[in-house]
């Protein structure tokens, strides 16, 4: 049953055919979302009582983390969708994904670094929340050379799911490194359960800022992932017929 | 389900047991080694060689700040232990009483003499009103 449903949705046919009418829905909204956040967050939202103005890096940063977390948490899902169902849809969106989740995490880490200059007083320190975030960082790169480094693609993709699977240990590990050890880095101001220790006038646009930032990182997704794909199948028939 | 995918399946679970299983080990061995910091209880109780350089983190003590020229003195405190600090330099912005602090440096005759000084801040964020009207309640 759930082998027939996965198969349906699964062909990189339709992953082709259903993101065309998606991508423009989906990079208006996410571009029109960050703009609304990132103005409403830069202009209009009140400075901090203690950071005073340097705290409105907060609405790139934390959007940042976030889906540089989310990106490698999809990637897991995917790379079991392709060691136990063999979904070849799945490990190309696994190669497209790797490219994007560096990116953000890297900005993630970049921002970081110039938030902490006038707060904390230092660009870096090996604190685990940050040495975590630098390693799921180091991972994507991993990623990306094991799947470059065989000229068997089937086996890349193979080789590259145990991989994400392996690394996917990091994720819960980033998160839970500001209660497992003393950091320098401050404990969660949002927690999934729904408490909040950001004053609604700031928590708003940051939250706008996260889903716009989600639908644009998707939009970018798509393009990648659209491309890797025709590459890759473009001997087969249907792709021959799209193009 | 067919039986190759039921093997997948459990090959995919081994990998993810193992994996974890074996990051845990690493990360129990090492455990307070991955701390940032000392709290001053910690730092009193450990054996830590004179002259050694470790980092000491903790609240700064209320009215415990004192300035004389660029010299800063303060006590560290987790609420349980005191350690006074004195400190040469220009604190960043964020260093202030009953706030967060870490410091890099030396623990000598009872005083730590810091060679850099880093601000803690919390997860909370307000607007400067709000917080002045928090402080009154």
């Amino acid at each position: 049953m759930i082998s027939v449903i996965i198969h349906k949705f699964s062909s990189p046919k339709s992953f082709v055919q259903i993101t065309k009418t998606l991508y423009p829905l989906f990079i208006f909204t996410g571009l029109f979302m960050l703009i609304i956040g990132w103005t409403w967050g830069l202009l209009f939202a009140p400075p901090d009582a203690v950071q005073g103005n340097s705290y409105r890096i907060i609405f790139l940063h934390v959007p940042a983390v976030i889906f540089a977390e989310l990106i490698y948490f999809f990637m897991a899902l995917c790379a079991l969708m392709h060691i136990v169902w063999r979904v070849r849809l799945a490990a190309y969106l696994i190669k497209s994904a790797a490219p994007i989740g560096a990116m953000i995490t890297f900005i993630g880490l970049f921002s970081g670094s110039i938030w902490g200059i006038p707060t904390w007083g230092t660009w870096w320190q090996w604190d685990a929340r940050i040495t975590s975030t630098l390693i799921l960082f180091i991972m994507y790169l991993g990623i990306l050379t094991l799947h470059g480094s065989f000229s068997n693609l089937e086996k890349s993709d193979r080789l590259m799911s145990i991989l994400v699977v392996i690394g996917v240990v990091n994720i819960p590990i980033i998160k839970k490194s500001v209660d497992w050890w003393s950091t320098l880095h401050q404990p969660a101001s949002i927690s999934v359960s729904g408490g909040s220790s950001i004053d609604p006038s700031m928590l708003y646009p940051l939250i706008i800022s996260v889903i716009g930032l989600g639908f644009t990182l998707i939009s970018l997704g798509i393009l990648t992932s659209r491309s890797y794909i025709l590459g890759r199948e473009k001997n087969k028939k249907w792709v021959l017929d799209h193009v | 389900m067919l039986q190759a995918r039921k093997n997948r399946l459990w090959k995919f679970f081994i990998i993810l047991i193992l994996s974890a299983g074996g990051i845990s080990l690493i990360l129990f061995s090492l455990n307070s080694k991955l701390d940032l910091f000392y709290t001053p209880s910690e730092m009193l109780e450990a054996d830590i060689k004179p002259g050694y350089r470790i980092k000491l983190g903790g609240m700064v003590k209320t009215g415990s700040i004192t300035r004389n020229g660029t010299t800063i003195k303060f006590i560290a405190t987790d609420f349980v232990k005191e350690v006074p600090v004195i400190f040469d330099g220009v604190p960043p912005d964020l260093f202030k009483e009953d706030s967060g602090v870490v410091v890099l440096g030396y623990f000598l005759d009872g005083m730590f003499e810091a060679e850099e000084i880093f601000a803690k801040h919390d997860e909370n964020y307000m607007p400067p009103a709000l917080s002045i009207e928090e402080a009154k309640i």
